[in-house]
């Protein structure tokens, strides 16, 4: 495992498959009455959100607190930033602070990268979300929930996605959920194909390692899950599509087209959805789509990354069963018994 | 006045010969030249003499943002680079678009000393592309303007680049364009293609540039002006030029050293030193504007030196100032991508760096050939010195080269200006 994540495109197949993994073992903590392992006591995790997103800030929240990890929230509006304070500064205020992993959800594509390699700190850096660029722990959720609900909870441990068909609808031009998909599902052996209509697809899209079509209706019969992302309406004004109904017509996942695809396959949105817009309700509240999993799923994946990423450096000292000289982190099913002990104190 | 023997140098990069300078003027040029009494010799076996190098384009940010250069500072830095011209670029705050600010910025150049400094007047009023500036009032006045520049912003409105091509016929000038349709460019952060589309930054499609060039070299011909291309960056914007130059219109077009050497793959590592507009290209487009400034299609090589103070590149991509320092690094680069890869040779040199530049900023007195009579001014360069770029050694005020740690060929060794060392053993004097 790498020190920060910060794109998708940095993980092999085996460093995806055990993040999955992990937060298979994550999910069990999860199903248990006390929620808590005690991995990551002592250890400080800054979410710090330049752009508003409650959503995947509570998600790293719950995740770093059931790692029993100390968590402050920083968040950019009403804080020094809108004083004009540099991302630099920021940096460095929360080096001092003693951050050991800080979790960045930015405007600015690269800005992640930039905390990473500057020199400005010495902390993990998790990307929340970086402007059009990245949003790598999303990808992970989706590639969870794909192989939980294709391959199965168990089923999949130690596997990855070799030859599912996955389809992602609608913003790609401006999506940082889809360029991280793009390279993680195809990391893990599926094959991924784009739909949406040719204004919102980035040029220079001919070399990404997928498939662009036009039609969704071509695709939906060759699909084992069909995401839909969200379509900001503001983009009608910048020309991208003529009408918001146009749109829903073309693009839009409805009860006919959830139809065409095969009995297997699953629906999934990253949220917020626009309900009429890119997806009706009918499918959205359907149980072929995995919304609210995906939410759940996504605080076990969040669990695992930080766990990876924090768990095996010197405060793991805490963790006795750690063998002499490894870095591997201990296991999360190792601390099972710790984790109630200290919740029943 | 002082007596100079430049002894044994290549001039334009041909056999050795010698050069008495005396006073500001080149008194003599041949081989076995004795040194009259009290001459200082410079000593230059292996060295080749150029003329004073000319820059087009230059951003000496004063008035107005001096913590990031001054007339000072940025002429220190024009000499060290081998200039003994540079045309400094409207967009001051104020911007130069009066006789009052054009005549300030000569006035600083004059003081200055290192570098002749010629100001460029912007076309429009503010820089905002609504309103004519009085150019005749800057050409009369004592900075003689007679290239006139939006540069920062394009004039996209079609009527009013018709207008000023047509205006500045009256005292023969120039106007350059700095080429980027405004609504194709909106939020605009590197060149849009392959990297752009997995970086997820905005993307500066070569089409905005290429469309304006079009547009522009088809009004010059229309009007019969002449219109000069900033800083052409695409394979595309050169077809454009080559086709209006085959048709006979008077068209010139500059390339920077940087868009011969970098391109968008440096941004993968989102370190804001490559922020650049018109952004880095691709390879294709970088060998396309080689061969076009070996061929002729392009006219010189122009800096674009755009300073910026520390914290405006030490933050994130999209909050980062759009420039590249290049003044110092400027022959290093066009040695390492034009000479040493056999495109051009050093009269070529002389040629796109002080001879054509000189010639389209209409100025006087540069841009001469080494020979008795003209004026003395002069650069020398070794050409087989290589070394690492050390930014804490520019003269500069600002830092943000985007070739620090980077090993290039050459070295500026003196540099005259009418007669008066400036730089002396790759010091400034």
């Amino acid at each position: 495992m790498k020190r920060h994540l910060i794109s998708a495109a940095d993980l092999t197949r085996d460093d995806a498959v055990l993040i999955l993994d992990t937060a298979e073992e994550m999910a069990r903590v999860a199903d248990r009455p006390i929620k808590k392992l005690p991995t990551l006591r002592g250890r400080t995790v800054v979410n710090l959100f330049f752009e508003d997103s409650t959503r995947t800030r509570i998600s790293f929240e719950a995740a770093a607190k059931r790692l029993s990890a100390d968590v402050i929230n920083f968040s950019a509006k009403g804080s020094s930033v809108s004083k004009g304070e540099s991302l630099k500064d920021t940096a460095l205020t929360l080096e001092a602070m003693g951050a050991d992993a800080v979790v960045i959800r930015h405007g600015a594509s690269g800005a992640p990268y930039r905390l990473a390699t500057s020199g400005w700190i010495d902390g993990a850096v998790v990307n929340a979300g970086d402007g059009t660029h990245e949003h790598p722990t999303q990808a992970l959720l989706d590639a969870f929930t794909m192989r939980r609900r294709l391959v199965g909870a168990d089923a999949g441990l130690g596997r990855d996605l070799e030859g599912r068909r996955i389809t992602i609808v609608g913003d790609i031009l401006h999506s940082r959920v889809a360029r991280s998909n793009v390279h993680l599902l195809t990391t893990l052996g599926a094959h991924v194909t784009l739909v949406a209509p040719p204004t919102l697809v980035p040029v220079g899209v001919e070399q990404w390692p997928c498939d662009v079509s036009y039609s969704l209706d071509d695709v939906l019969a060759k699909s084992d899950a069909v995401m839909m992302l969200r379509v900001q309406r503001e983009r009608m004004n910048a020309a991208y599509f003529p009408t918001e109904r146009e749109y829903s017509r073309r693009y839009g996942l409805d009860g006919q087209r959830m139809a065409k695809m095969p009995e297997h396959a699953i629906v999934m949105h990253p949220g917020p959805m626009v309900r009429g817009m890119e997806i009706t309700a009918e499918v959205a509240d359907s149980d072929r789509c995995t919304v609210v999993e995906q939410v759940a799923n996504g605080v076990s994946i969040r669990m695992a990354v930080l766990y990876l990423l924090l768990g095996g450096s010197d405060t793991a000292l805490s963790a006795p069963a750690r063998p002499e000289g490894s870095a591997r982190p201990e296991s999360p099913a190792r601390t099972e018994a710790t984790a109630r002990t200290e919740e029943t104190k | 006045m002082s007596k100079i023997l430049i002894r044994g140098a290549r001039i334009l990069g041909g056999e050795p010969q010698d050069v008495l300078i005396d006073g500001e003027t080149v008194a003599e040029v041949g081989t076995g030249i004795e040194a009259p009494e009290g001459a200082t010799v410079v000593e230059a076996a292996g060295q080749v003499l150029l003329p004073g190098l000319v820059d087009l384009h230059t951003h000496l940010r004063e008035p107005g943002r001096e913590d990031s250069e001054t007339v000072l500072t940025g002429t220190r830095a024009a000499a060290a680079g081998g200039f003994t011209a540079v045309h400094a670029m409207a967009n001051t705050f104020p911007v130069a678009d009066t006789a009052g600010v054009v005549e300030q910025v000569w006035r600083l150049g004059k003081e200055s000393g290192y570098c002749d400094v010629q100001p460029v007047g912007a076309v429009t009023v503010g820089l905002e592309g609504k309103k004519l500036a009085e150019l005749g009032a800057m050409h009369d006045s004592a900075a003689g303007v007679k290239v006139f520049s939006d540069d920062g912003k394009c004039v996209d409105d079609a009527v009013i680049m018709r207008r000023a091509l047509e205006y500045v016929k009256a005292f023969d000038g120039v106007v350059a364009q700095h080429a980027q349709e405004p609504r194709l460019t909106e939020g605009a952060q590197m060149n849009e293609g392959i990297v752009s589309a997995e970086l997820g930054l905005g993307g500066w499609p070569a089409v905005a540039e290429e469309s304006i060039i079009a547009r522009d070299v088809l009004l010059a011909a229309h009007v019969g002006s002449r219109v000069h291309i900033c800083h052409l960056s695409t394979a595309g914007s050169v077809e454009i030029v080559r086709w209006a130059k085959s048709k006979g219109w008077n068209v010139t077009a500059e390339v920077t050293p940087h868009h011969l050497l970098l391109t968008d793959e440096l941004v993968r590592s989102y370190n804001p030193v490559y922020k650049v507009n018109p952004p880095l290209r691709t390879e294709a487009d970088v060998m396309a504007l080689r061969e076009a400034l070996a061929d002729g299609t392009i006219d010189c090589v122009a800096t674009d030196h755009a300073p910026h103070p520390h914290e405006d590149k030490d933050c994130e991509w999209a909050a980062a100032a759009m420039g590249m320092v290049g003044l110092e690094t400027a022959l290093s680069v066009v040695q390492q991508t034009m000479v040493d890869t056999g495109l051009i040779d050093w009269a070529g040199v002389a040629d796109r760096m002080s001879f054509r530049p000189a010639a389209i900023g209409r100025l006087e007195g540069h841009g001469r050939p080494v020979s008795a009579g003209e004026p003395a001014n002069l650069t020398l360069v070794d050409p087989a010195y290589r070394g690492a770029v050390d930014p804490a050694g520019f003269a500069s005020r600002s830092r943000n080269t985007p070739y620090e740690g980077r090993e290039l060929p050459g070295r500026v060794t003196h540099t005259f200006l009418r007669g008066r060392a400036t730089v002396v053993d790759g010091k400034l004097a």
